[in-house]
């Protein structure tokens, strides 16, 4: 605890320094921005603006991305309440009651809710951030490549276990995620790996990037035209800013709710599979059966928007802790974050603490500001995002479209990944449309090439044994845990079929 | 085309590809032990693919079987009104990568831009032509003046000489 004060107020005061802040600032309102519009999600944000940022040292970078991250957990609640649609799907569970409210005429009163439950969930779980962060990352610097490569096994086990798509499907998003990261140079044997029809475009492998603007840009624009057919239906909503502040002396109505969501949602959004959307889900779940008037959720009930909301901002700090200490991305979002530190030559992991301090305590501090910032920005531009939201979706998608292209360009300054980008585009707005997860190919590919170099050196540790994943203790416990994930989804089927059996025999003897 | 049908489809495709990445996994490459060097630099992508293929073959076999809830479902997996509008941005989006070779990206956005607000977006002649002008010239400004990454320019090269002049 001693020791973490003056990191903290080092962290702090770096992102309080001109550049920095200024990113930050900008990071929120484009977060914000990016929240609110429907179609586009922290993600979908992170991934297309990354090439962005090369403009700027990388401390500021990720601080200008994080900034978006929050920023897009706070825009979501905006659509979701005055549009009645989700601005992204880590806002899907505000509209139960959001929705209601303001259709109350109180769109006004849920949206400050929405606000504060926010700024209570980003405060309890960067706290916890900052405690959890320095010992986890400690304990992480006595992994070697097996455990490395147990833990990972175990993070993707845990879309099989816990990600609830198909089985099959999830696996082989996870296969051809870590397929794709081979392609190019083999760094041990130096020996050139899937050239597909002898195009030399694939000497320098498929960019992480390349598959994360290809499914999350233009994919996701495919799916939002289909979708919107061209137009995203115009509402006329009425806020007033003076009712707003009026309506933050009412915290304590939802004050426990997202207490409880923000703890609940920052340590599901630890696991890798679980995240924002799911968290906020479970939160409203869970205030929904510990209240003693259930029956008034989905009619207007506050603490139906203070949890989900609490949750998802809560979830994107954790999904931040596996990311920063362990180099396991905790969602689809720090999967590109983690990509970015790549591309910025910071090795992710343990190390990145006792390494590079300044630029993991920058990020930390830039948390705690860019809260601050977002509940700041949020409540007096209200007004203005909900008259942004009127946009026609004609006009934001060619944009982004072209943001897409050049975003691709970029990084390897290579024509043939812009057109592989386009080809991942569509295929993964079918694969979505036939309900394949594509976050597990995002994660892979960002994790494949160190997934890959942990199976080597353990195989050379153990001279080809692959009995050293089980001889190490902590590899075993993962491997372990990873089994138990994988069997989990078995077990739930299993279940559900005896009883559905039972119920057969019941209802045939009852006749 | 049935939800159903697109399903099946999909397995058998991605069965496809999953193979072709074996086969190329094997091109030259060693997928078992290499004395002295660990396994071969083919066995990583080899046995991943054959997982993927393995999931493949699980896909067909419950969509046959009709376990899934897609391989259940009669719907029109993409309406004609949703194929016309992907069909046409895919295209378009084609068009400009393939613009880009010969007229350079930025007369290329402009087209594609001009095409996406005004014929299919319906959008004013003001807003379009506004925004086909400022798009590039933004993109122009934010990656070869300050992040001096040169974009391709294809023959339209020439008529940023004078820009060029006036930037270094």
């Amino acid at each position: 605890m001693g020791e973490i004060l003056p990191l903290l107020g080092q962290g702090l005061l770096e992102s309080l320094e001109p550049l920095n802040l200024t990113m930050l600032l900008i990071g929120c309102v484009v977060g914000l921005f990016i929240g609110a519009m429907p179609g586009l999600g922290s993600v979908n944000g992170v991934a297309i603006l990354l090439p962005v940022t090369f403009l700027v040292p990388p401390n500021a970078a990720i601080i200008f991305l994080a900034a978006i991250y929050y920023g897009a957990m706070y825009g979501g609640a905006i659509s979701s309440i005055t549009l009645g649609i989700p601005g992204s799907s880590t806002a899907v569970a505000t509209v139960f009651d959001g929705r209601p409210l303001a259709s109350q005429g109180r769109a006004d009163y849920a949206l400050s809710i929405a606000a504060i439950a926010s700024f209570i969930g980003g405060t309890i779980s960067v706290v916890l951030f900052t405690l959890f962060a320095p010992p986890l990352a400690a304990f992480a610097l006595r992994f070697g490549p097996p455990e490395t490569f147990a833990l990972m096994m175990l993070a993707f086990a845990t879309f099989v276990g816990l990600g609830g798509d198909d089985i099959p499907k999830t696996i082989f998003s996870i296969c051809i995620g870590l397929v794709l990261a081979a392609v190019g140079l083999d760094i041990v044997s130096g020996r050139p790996r899937l050239i597909f029809f002898d195009l030399s475009g694939f000497y320098h492998g498929v960019n992480f990037l390349v598959l994360a603007i290809g499914i999350y840009g233009i994919g996701e624009m495919l799916w939002t035209l289909e979708q919107t057919r061209g137009d995203v239906q115009v509402h006329k909503v009425k806020t007033s800013l003076r009712s707003l502040f009026d309506n933050l002396k009412r915290v304590k109505e939802y004050f426990m709710t997202s207490v409880m969501g923000s703890v609940l949602g920052y340590f599901v959004g630890i696991l890798p599979a679980a995240g924002a959307t799911p968290g906020s889900l479970m939160a409203y779940g869970m205030a929904k059966a510990m209240a003693n008037d259930p029956d008034t959720y989905g009619k207007g009930n506050p603490k139906g928007v203070a949890a989900p909301e609490s949750a998802n901002n809560a979830a994107s700090t954790g999904s931040m802790l596996p990311m920063l200490t362990l180099g396991i991305p905790g969602s689809p979002t720090t999967a590109i974050l983690l990509g970015g530190m790549i591309i910025w030559g910071l090795r992710p992991g343990p190390l990145l603490f006792t390494e590079h301090p300044d630029f993991v305590w920058g990020l930390i501090g830039s948390l705690y500001i860019a809260n601050l910032a977002t509940l700041i920005f949020n409540l007096a531009m209200i007004p203005l995002f909900v008259k942004v939201l009127t946009l026609k979706f004609t006009i934001l998608a060619p944009v982004i479209f072209v943001l897409c292209i050049v975003g691709g360009y970029a990084p390897e300054q290579s024509l043939h990944d812009v057109w592989l980008m386009l080809l991942f585009g569509v295929a993964g707005y079918l694969l979505r449309k036939l309900d394949y997860p594509v976050a597990p190919a995002v994660l892979a590919i960002v994790l494949g090439p160190l997934a890959e170099q942990s199976l080597r050196q353990s195989l050379l540790l153990s001279q080809g044994e692959m009995s050293i994943f089980v001889t190490r203790p902590l590899s075993l416990m993962f491997l372990l845990a990873g089994v138990a994930l994988f069997i989990y989804p078995l077990f739930v089927a299993w279940r559900r079929r005896r009883r559905d059996a039972a119920r057969t025999v019941e209802g045939t003897t009852g006749t | 085309m049935t939800v159903r049908t697109a399903e099946l489809l999909m397995g058998i495709a991605l069965a496809l590809a999953s193979l072709a990445f074996m086969y190329k996994s094997t091109d030259g490459l060693s997928i078992g032990w290499v004395a002295g060097s660990g396994p071969g630099a083919g066995a990583w992508p080899f046995w991943l693919s054959a997982v993927m293929f393995l999931s493949c073959v699980a896909i067909v076999i419950r969509t046959v079987m009709r376990i899934t809830v897609q391989s259940r479902s009669d719907e029109i997996f993409m309406d004609r009104e949703a194929v016309y509008l992907i069909g046409v941005t895919t295209v378009a989006l084609a068009a400009l990568l393939l613009g880009t070779y010969y007229i350079g990206i930025y007369i290329s956005l402009m087209v594609f831009l001009m095409f996406f607000l005004r014929v299919l977006g319906g959008h004013t002649w003001t807003l379009s032509i506004v925004l086909t002008i400022a798009i590039p010239i933004v993109v122009f400004v934010f990656f070869e003046y300050l992040l001096v990454i040169p974009l391709p320019k294809g023959m339209s090269e020439p008529l940023f000489y004078p820009i060029y002049d006036l930037m270094y």
